[in-house]
């Protein structure tokens, strides 16, 4: 054992060892350390720094400027103050997932509002703000526009809480705003009043995006805006702006790289089509494109011209036909990424894998996630198609009527460096199509010959055996989502005892009861979050979680009309910040 | 709902001693009943929770035997809420219609219709007929509206007068610029032309 820990740690092997010397630091001043550890950007490797020694633990919190907070919950506005001395960007988490369908009460948390007061007094000097799931309210963003000079990034992916009173506090004082990106946050009523409010002589934008935003904008002042804005390279407007007016923001910004239209329904005249078919023509930097509404095989045409140096092509809400798509995919030799309606069907899938052999994602959607017949969408034919073409392929997102075995085998087999796979027979608990058989070979061979695996969601019927393959095999698993499926207690038990690099889990509408749950005590401390809806588990049982493992929030929703036995919804995290105080009374913290 | 509180604390293997209704062997497990008959635990909307074999333990007689319509889960499929609401079909809240003019020989006024109101042809015809109070008979490609008194027409962005019926209706709704109720004896010049 060396007898001075902390100077063997702090110098190089390879640096002469003064014996005696009884200061190390004048070896390797703390200056030199922070300006090593300044350029560390990831904040896994941060954090590793930080567990070296205390002198390194002082260094990098010192030195870290982008913030990462995976669960908002997880630790308090005031811990992070007193640790980290010079944040510039905060990245920051809310919800859990299963919030984006309607799962949680309206008014669970994740409020924004007393992490900004802490910021405001805390990092004058803020100058970006990511937010996902977290309500945000109007308060909150004037509090954000009024109390950072610096402030230049606000990114709101499905928040909600404001209205058009919050982001016009934005674009009112914000004079150095680069980015405005508040994608897939949809809040009723926001109103459009806030485009306008950007003082005539701003110029710095240049990331707009305000595409699930059902408002109405003035055409006049975006336009005037993207033709001030020089540095402007991702648009994206939303469904109210129409192809004629599409047109004219092209022609001010032929520099973008990512577009999103809106919508491609309009009665042109055979003028106005040429002059938006040049417009997408000269814009030969584009390599993301989304929007489409409505676009039919009219129109799509006025596309083609932009579409070589397309990488990613979102076509989630363009209700295509196979025909539609094929013709279109002929032009984008260069698609790493592609999210289609499984209106295009299998056929369309086949036009993927034989135009697209650069596709690295692909993610289809149903048009009609609750057309109970089951009568169109995609097969396992289509997913064999591409797989078949596309052997590149690293993430899916697959929601089908009808699944086998055989195909699933046969894909992971084409394409076997899955990192993200989500697969979603919409009918819960449907056996293979073929044979009737559970899925669980399907996603044992997605275990097995995808050792890069980091995401997984399983569907269809499952036993407990697919949750042995994947407790056996998936050892880069970090997030596993599963939902009506499973036969017992050890179908959980096997994921909690063979995945070492689980963070997330999400269950709901399975057979795992308390023996489950219990099972994965001194796990729960290492993942970020656990949820459990409509399994088996009792109040009786979460208490005794809560009771042994005291740095977990163990928190149970309940439902309208349940009884004070059954654990009807349950998410358990991690958190050094104790129970939370903002819990709604249907929440409860054991 | 005795059998619903005992599967959560035990192993009872439930299937066994359930009464229902139907052929047995049948397992219906992908049969989502509608939680009026969980009242327990579920809230209206939310589904079934099933027993320790992943099997239904307590059934709805009416769903033994038909094809029951089945209920909606909350939050399944997983596919966000803003992407659903923006597929619905727009019919009705379009910000602006397809209008067109329909003008009939012989009538003394002419009557606008909004294209974007029907779904097909077939909509658009029977629309037509009724507003002007005639008939207008089967659409065939190679004869037109073969032995109707009258055929539709329109005019469309070149200027030319078509038949309506003989391209896709995107493609019509996108290139008729307004309509015409002819005469059939005048429309059979059109009918044969392909």
């Amino acid at each position: 054992m060396n007898p001075d820990p902390k100077k063997s740690k702090v110098l190089p092997s390879n640096l002469p060892n003064s014996n005696g010397s009884s200061h190390p630091h004048s070896l390797f001043p703390d200056e030199v350390l922070e300006k090593v550890l300044s350029l560390i950007d990831s904040h896994k490797d941060r954090n590793s720094v930080s567990l070296v020694c205390k002198d390194w633990y002082n260094a990098e919190r010192w030195t870290r400027s982008n913030l990462f907070i995976g669960n908002c919950y997880s630790v308090s506005p005031e811990i992070v103050a007193r640790r980290f001395a010079k944040i510039k960007s905060v990245r920051l988490k809310g919800k859990p997932r299963f919030s984006d369908f309607n799962m949680l009460p309206r008014d669970w948390g994740a409020n924004v509002h007393s992490w900004l007061v802490m910021f405001a007094k805390a990092y004058p000097f803020l100058e970006e703000l990511r937010l996902k799931r977290m309500t945000v309210s109007d308060e909150s963003m004037e509090l954000l526009a009024k109390s950072f000079p610096q402030f230049r990034a606000l990114s709101l992916s499905s928040c909600d809480g404001f209205t058009d009173d919050g982001l016009k506090a934005i674009t009112t004082h914000c004079g150095n705003l680069t980015e405005l990106d508040i994608q897939d946050s949809v809040t009723v009523d926001v109103g459009g009043g806030w485009l306008s409010c950007f003082p005539e002589n701003f110029s710095s934008l240049e990331i707009l995006n305000f595409s699930s935003l059902n408002s109405e904008v003035s055409f006049e002042a975006l336009e005037k805006l993207v033709s001030r804005c020089r540095s402007l390279r991702v648009l994206k407007v939303n469904e109210n702006i129409t192809l004629d007016q599409l047109q004219r923001l092209l022609v001010h910004a032929p520099l973008l790289t990512e577009l999103s239209t809106g919508s491609f329904l309009q009665e042109l005249t055979p003028r106005q089509y040429e002059d938006i078919e040049s417009a997408f023509g000269n814009s030969k930097n584009l390599q993301v494109l989304s929007g489409l509404w409505d676009a039919t095989s009219f129109y799509l045409p006025v596309l083609y011209g932009a579409c070589s140096g397309l990488t990613f092509l979102n076509l989630s809400d363009a209700v295509l036909q196979s025909g539609e798509l094929a013709k279109l995919l002929a032009h984008c030799p260069n698609l790493r990424r592609l999210w289609v309606i499984d209106t295009v069907e299998d056929k369309g899938l086949e036009a993927v894998g034989s135009s697209c052999p650069l596709l690295e994602e692909l993610r289809v959607f149903p048009v009609d996630p609750y057309d109970l017949d089951h009568r169109h969408g995609v097969t396992e034919m289509g997913f064999l198609a591409v797989s078949r073409g596309c052997r590149k392929l690293r993430y899916v997102l697959y929601f089908c009527r009808r699944m086998t075995n055989a195909a699933v085998v046969t894909i992971v087999q084409n394409c076997p460096d899955f990192t993200h796979f989500r697969l979603c027979i919409m009918n819960p608990r449907q056996p293979d199509f073929l044979t009737n058989e559970p899925m669980d070979e399907a996603f044992g061979a997605v275990a097995k010959n995808c050792t890069k695996l980091r995401r997984l969601s399983v569907s269809g019927l499952l036993t407990d055996t697919t949750f042995e393959y994947i407790g056996k095999y998936a050892k880069n698993l970090e997030t596993l989502s599963v939902a009506f499926a499973g036969s017992s207690d050890r179908g959980m038990q096997c994921v909690l005892e063979g995945c070492p690099k689980l963070r997330k889990l999400e269950i709901r509408d399975c057979p795992f009861g308390n023996a489950a749950l219990l099972s994965g005590l001194k796990k729960y401390e290492m993942m970020r979050s656990l949820w459990m809806s409509a399994c088996n588990l009792t109040m009786k049982g979460c208490r005794l979680l809560a009771r042994e493992m005291p740095r977990l929030n163990v928190e149970v929703i309940k439902d309208d009309g349940s009884d004070e036995i059954q654990a009807d919804k349950v998410y358990v995290y991690r958190s050094v910040a104790g129970p939370r105080q903002d819990a709604p009374s249907v929440v409860l913290t054991l | 709902m005795e059998g619903m509180i005992m599967a959560h604390e035990s192993d009872l293997n439930l299937k066994a001693t359930e009464l229902r209704l139907g052929l047995p062997g049948t397992d219906e497990c992908e049969e989502m009943v509608s939680a009026a008959k969980n009242n327990k635990r579920a809230s209206p909307e939310s589904v079934e929770e099933c027993g320790s074999k992943g099997t239904c333990a307590a059934k709805s007689s009416e769903h033994e035997t038909a094809p029951a319509p089945k209920a909606q889960i909350v939050g399944w499929p997983p596919v966000r809420s803003y992407r659903k609401n923006n597929l619905q079909p727009k019919k009705t809240e379009s910000e602006s219609g397809i209008y067109v003019k329909v003008s009939m020989d012989g009538a003394p006024y002419l009557r606008k219709i909004d294209l974007k109101v029907y779904n097909g042809y077939p909509e658009l015809l029977k629309a037509l007929e009724t507003m002007f109070k005639l008939t207008i008979g089967e659409y065939s490609e190679r004869e037109g509206y073969k032995g109707s008194e009258y055929a539709p027409a329109y005019e469309d962005k070149d200027g030319d007068l078509m038949l309506v019926g003989d391209v896709p209706w995107d493609m019509f709704m996108s290139s008729c610029k307004r309509l015409r109720i002819m005469k059939g004896s005048e429309a059979r010049g059109l009918g044969g032309a392909l």
